[in-house]
């Protein structure tokens, strides 16, 4: 069977690697391209690089640091940050990339799944949803980098936009986000069950234990995450790690 | 040289990128000189199965592509699409396809509901028919992303298989024409060694 995937997820800002916690404080980690080559060393199931400058400086995509990133990448690659138009998704997908998630335009432009799964392919569209719990602990659905609550149920949107021809879902947990506490195992469950495309769990895994959990209990396809493959350690001391492709063979 | 055939499908930059890494010269061309030119193809593809065959078959190159790899006999590789575009038929499409290879390209089966479609991950690829370009790849595991799967007339057609669900056809082959449904431009050392198997062909 298809082994499940585990996907570093690396945030790009100012040409930099970076890493968020709920979403604020960036702190760096290091340079993009060396980050790459540690991946390929490590034989990593996929990346994904999240630029979050450019959704919200409104900035086109930096597609030189695209390319770059792209011809040094062996494994399957996903780009997200400022892309609105499908003109822009073509550029990013001539210079190597084979995915691409939208995130706060798969909201206010939802046409655009659409229009770019039947140029593209589905496979080949992303919705990353950003979800976190409002004033009164109900999940929404928020964009502009967790800033802005659109009000919209989590369950409806993954719907939607799994109709509209997303050929992979990715879960992104705001609360959960660099606190390294685990998944929103409850919330993972019901949208699996839901839907048929592939589903990603990316939020805060600490350890190999909230990955597992994610597999066996929501069942997810795969799991992306942040500070667990950057830090080290209780002090987070910056360590690029990825676990050792045997513990997840039998999972 | 191995030409890349750009028919305006697909992601053809990642293979190109990969044959960079290990020293093999390409081109993405459609060409018609450079392609004629050439000694082997590379024939990738994403999207659907029409648009696919439509595209390829009105590419100026393709009376060309034709004539090298049906009677010159220089090989070619289909990756994904591209090795489906090899086969009879498809069931995501009303076009026939190249029909290079005895083989059907038939949907997996949706009733089961434990399977997400598109399959998307790394498999481990069994050999079923020896043969060069799988050699030193009995230890592997590819990246598949496809909704559809090759199913073969003729079993000698067959090189490997994968498991999702079901065990289906991953690699055929018949004599100079190879297709293969993962994609070897993104399965690191596996990926690298299969298309330098390919170049050693």
């Amino acid at each position: 069977m298809v082994q499940k995937r585990v996907i570093p997820c690396l945030l790009l800002h100012k040409g930099g690697l970076y890493k968020t916690e709920k979403f604020g404080k960036p702190t760096y980690i290091g340079d993009p391209i060396n980050a790459i080559k540690i991946f390929n060393d490590k034989e990593v199931d996929e990346l994904i690089f999240l630029d979050i400058d450019a959704s919200s400086q409104k900035k086109d995509p930096n597609y030189k640091l695209i390319e770059d990133i792209a011809s040094e990448c062996f494994m399957p690659l996903c780009y997200g940050g400022g892309i609105k138009s499908v003109d822009q998704m073509k550029k990013v997908y001539s210079l190597g990339v084979e995915k691409i998630s939208l995130s706060s335009q798969a909201v206010l432009n939802p046409y655009l799944i659409k229009e770019a799964a039947n140029l593209f392919g589905n496979q080949s569209v992303i919705v990353t949803v950003d979800i976190k719990k409002d004033f009164w602990g109900k999940r929404k659905v928020f964009i502009n980098n967790g800033k802005k609550n659109t009000k919209i149920d989590p369950l409806e949107f993954v719907m939607i936009v799994e109709d509209l021809g997303a050929g992979e879902i990715v879960i992104n947990s705001v609360d959960n986000d660099g606190v390294m506490n685990g998944f929103d195992v409850d919330l993972l469950k019901e949208i699996k069950t839901n839907t048929t495309v592939p589903i990603t769990a990316l939020g805060e895994a600490g350890n190999i234990e909230h990955i597992i959990e994610a597999f066996d209990v929501a069942k997810v396809n795969a799991v992306a995450c942040g500070s667990m493959f950057v830090y080290q350690g209780r002090l987070k001391g910056v360590l690029i790690s990825y676990p050792a492709f045997n513990e997840f063979k039998n999972q | 040289m191995i030409a890349i055939l750009d028919y305006g499908v697909g992601n053809l930059m990642s293979i190109h990128n990969m044959f960079n890494k290990i020293g093999v010269d390409s081109v993405i061309t459609s060409d018609v000189e450079e392609i004629r030119n050439a000694d082997k193809y590379l024939l990738s593809g994403v999207g659907s199965f029409d648009h696919g065959i439509n595209s390829l078959k009105s590419a100026s190159f393709f009376k060309t592509l034709e004539k090298e790899v049906l009677d010159k006999k220089k090989p070619i590789l289909g990756i994904c699409l591209g090795m489906q575009l090899l086969t009879n038929s498809s069931e995501e499409g009303k076009e026939k396809g190249l029909g290079w290879i005895d083989a059907q390209t038939i949907r997996f089966d949706l009733d089961n509901k434990k399977l997400s479609i598109p399959h998307m991950g790394w498999s481990k690829v069994s050999i079923v028919n020896t043969n060069n370009i799988f050699r030193n790849l009995e230890e592997n595991r590819f990246y598949f992303v496809h909704s559809y799967h090759v199913f073969c007339n003729d079993e000698s057609n067959e090189l490997a298989t994968a498991n999702y669900g079901k065990i289906f056809t991953c690699s055929i082959n018949e004599d100079n024409i190879y297709g293969v449904q993962f994609h070897p431009e993104k399965s690191h050392k596996f990926g690298m060694k299969l298309l330098k198997n390919f170049e050693g062909i």
